[in-house]
């Protein structure tokens, strides 16, 4: 199926566009509860979550025999809710850091629930398989009901996120300041750490549990590029979240065969590549240009003072001078004399350089300046 | 003055971090009205008084009382200035909106601010001399307008006691002085202000009453009755005689 198939099914095929309204969902609202995540500099957090509820999954299906979403997803809350939980105990209670209580939680909640995973598929009973899609994902396993569900959590979510936007963000920027003004941090810190908890749950069938944290990250950090505005980042982070659903399943859609949630996670990745290029004022091209025009600026204006210093010392400031004396100086290039000239600071002629009035001037200026700041 | 309740009264008050002692069994009244500087080494705990006044670090032992009452029944009463490094400067936002959350205190839970409150913002902006940057992102201010900015919002915190962790910290001399004019302009409103300070040599000049901290309360009272070379050393450990002979 190539593109232009793929738009004409969109709107009329069912499973396809169930699977195109999840995704983007999904996208919105890990998206803009990411932005959350990566302000509280909690990044790694959502990768820990979403790791520690593999043998939530596992346990579940162990407990009850049953494979349905709600009953698997049920378990992936409650256990990364446990993994989140102990993350805290031990940072608070022992010597460790946070980096290394995540990455504890991470592996040992990783490698018991991959251990769980091994054990139910060896189990003599034909209903096991399948569970393994957990590790990636799999979009083509979502239904209407799983769209709706992913509606309402991110109705609430949005209702809750606007209903405390004065204190989510007090409490974001400045804690400390937050919890003097009466605010019951504790409280905003859980609410918001249970949203993002649930988003990583959402995610889980769809992108999986490996990937799933690049879908909170991701959106955010490109979003955090074009704006300095926290109410402008968290939509923007939404929309790149859900256009990262849209496109990536057009393309496992267009392709063959392409796993679904690595190929949003890849396009939700490209995002950030363009936006930390492209981005006005934090992007790295604006940066090298604006850069560059520093350097070229401060090369000009050094030749310029060189030039001055030489020309003071004659009665008439235009006095012509060789060019190869320029040869002297280290900051001396071809383009800052080209640039020299546009600016009609000098004058050259027969290979002979002369300061303008107007060259004069600026150089005086230069000397002014930099002498008040000194001051 | 004396016959009032005391604008901070602390009785025992003992905190400790992971078994270690921070503070240890601080007794200490701030009477109303007074311009207090908080001094002492690195790790005496100056920073964790402020905050344990301000209920953000949990006392294993003693209380505190806000003109005669809990802190959480006058709190409103209270403005904070926390230190500068705490926070993280590139936060998605404006000068305008950092000095607007002084005003969420008093609008209280999910109430939104308005025009009132950012009246009030702009005028504490203007006095701090920040007006013109209102509109700036953040992270593009010098340290010394970032305190400034922190000024501000405490200010718009109209309250009767201002609590300020090193707003001295990084500013250069034009914002130092600025800072200390709004210091006794806050005390000549009749506020009281206690900063924790590092510089002993302009203590006299900035302040008309100081407490010595090292864990223990060293003293407490009056810069022209305790500041003195006696004090100085029970505090830092080191003889500090050439020190201020020399201011």
């Amino acid at each position: 199926m190539d593109f232009t198939e793929y738009f004409t099914q969109v709107f009329n095929d069912y499973t396809l566009r169930t699977i195109t309204l999840g995704t983007a969902i999904l996208g919105a609202i890990s998206g803009m509860l990411g932005s959350f995540a990566v302000l509280r500099k909690q990044s790694l957090l959502g990768d820990a979550i979403s790791h520690a509820s593999l043998p939530g999954i596992a346990l579940a299906f162990l407990l009850t025999g049953i494979k349905s979403t709600d009953v698997l997803l049920a378990g992936a809350l409650i256990s990364g809710l446990i993994g989140t939980y102990w993350i805290r105990g031990i940072v608070k209670n022992t010597h460790l850091k946070s980096d290394t209580a995540l990455g504890l939680i991470l592996s040992v909640f990783f490698g018991a629930g991959i251990l769980l995973l091994t054990f139910i598929q060896k189990m003599p009973d034909a209903n096991q398989a399948g569970l393994d899609t957990y590790l990636f994902g799999q979009a083509a396993t979502l239904v209407e009901s799983d769209v709706w569900l992913m509606s309402l959590v991110t109705g609430v979510s949005l209702f809750l996120v606007m209903l405390f936007w004065k204190e989510f963000k007090l409490n974001l920027f400045d804690a400390d300041f937050a919890h003097s003004l009466g605010f019951n941090t504790k409280f905003l810190d859980l609410l918001i750490s249970s949203l993002i908890v649930i988003a990583i749950v959402l995610g889980l069938q769809t992108v999986g549990v490996i990937l799933m944290s690049a879908m909170l990250l991701a959106p955010a950090a490109a979003a955090r590029q074009w704006t300095h505005k926290l109410g402008a980042m968290v939509i923007l982070s939404g929309i790149f979240g859900a256009l990262s659903g849209i496109v990536g399943t057009a393309f496992s859609a267009s392709g063959d065969n392409l796993s679904t949630g690595p190929v949003i996670v890849l396009v939700a990745a490209c995002f950030v590549l363009l936006s930390f290029i492209f981005a006005p004022g934090r992007g790295l091209l604006f940066r090298e240009l604006r850069y560059r025009k520093n350097r070229n600026d401060l090369e000009m204006n050094k030749t310029l003072a060189f030039m001055y210093n030489i020309a003071k010392g004659h009665e008439n400031i235009s006095h012509p001078h060789s060019v190869r004396i320029l040869n002297n100086f280290r900051g001396y290039t071809r383009k800052s004399l080209k640039k020299l000239i546009d600016k009609e600071y000098i004058r050259v002629y027969n290979n002979m350089w002369s300061l303008t009035d107007k060259g004069f001037r600026q150089a005086v200026n230069m000397y002014n300046q930099s002498e008040d700041s000194y001051e | 003055m004396s016959n009032q309740k005391p604008a901070i009264a602390i009785n025992d008050l003992t905190v400790a971090y992971d078994y270690k002692p921070v503070l240890w069994d601080i007794d200490l009244e701030i009477p109303e009205g007074v311009l207090m500087a908080i001094v002492g080494p690195n790790g005496a705990g100056k920073s964790t008084l402020i905050k344990s006044i301000l209920q953000i670090v949990k006392p294993i032992a003693g209380s505190i009382e806000v003109f005669g009452k809990p802190y959480k029944r006058n709190q409103r009463m209270v403005a904070y200035v926390p230190q500068k490094g705490s926070v993280d400067w590139d936060f998605p936002t404006n000068a305008l909106d950092v000095v607007m959350m002084g005003t969420y205190g008093k609008l209280g839970w999910i109430k939104r601010p308005g025009q009132k409150q950012k009246k009030a913002a702009l005028e504490a902006l203007e006095k701090v001399g920040m007006l013109e940057f209102k509109e700036r992102q953040i992270s593009q201010l010098s340290g010394g307008q970032q305190q400034r900015i922190f000024l501000a919002r405490a200010l718009v915190q109209n309250a009767r006691i201002y609590l300020m962790d090193e707003p001295f910290q990084g500013v250069d001399a034009t914002t130092e002085k600025a800072i200390v004019n709004l210091l006794k302009e806050l005390r000549k409103a009749g506020k009281t202000v206690v900063v924790v300070h590092h510089d002993l040599q302009t203590v006299p000049e900035y302040f008309d009453w100081v407490t010595f901290l090292n864990v223990k309360k060293i003293a407490t009272g009056p810069v022209k009755d305790i500041f003195n070379d006696d004090n100085l050393t029970k505090t830092y450990g080191i003889n500090y005689k050439v020190a201020v002979s020399e201011s």
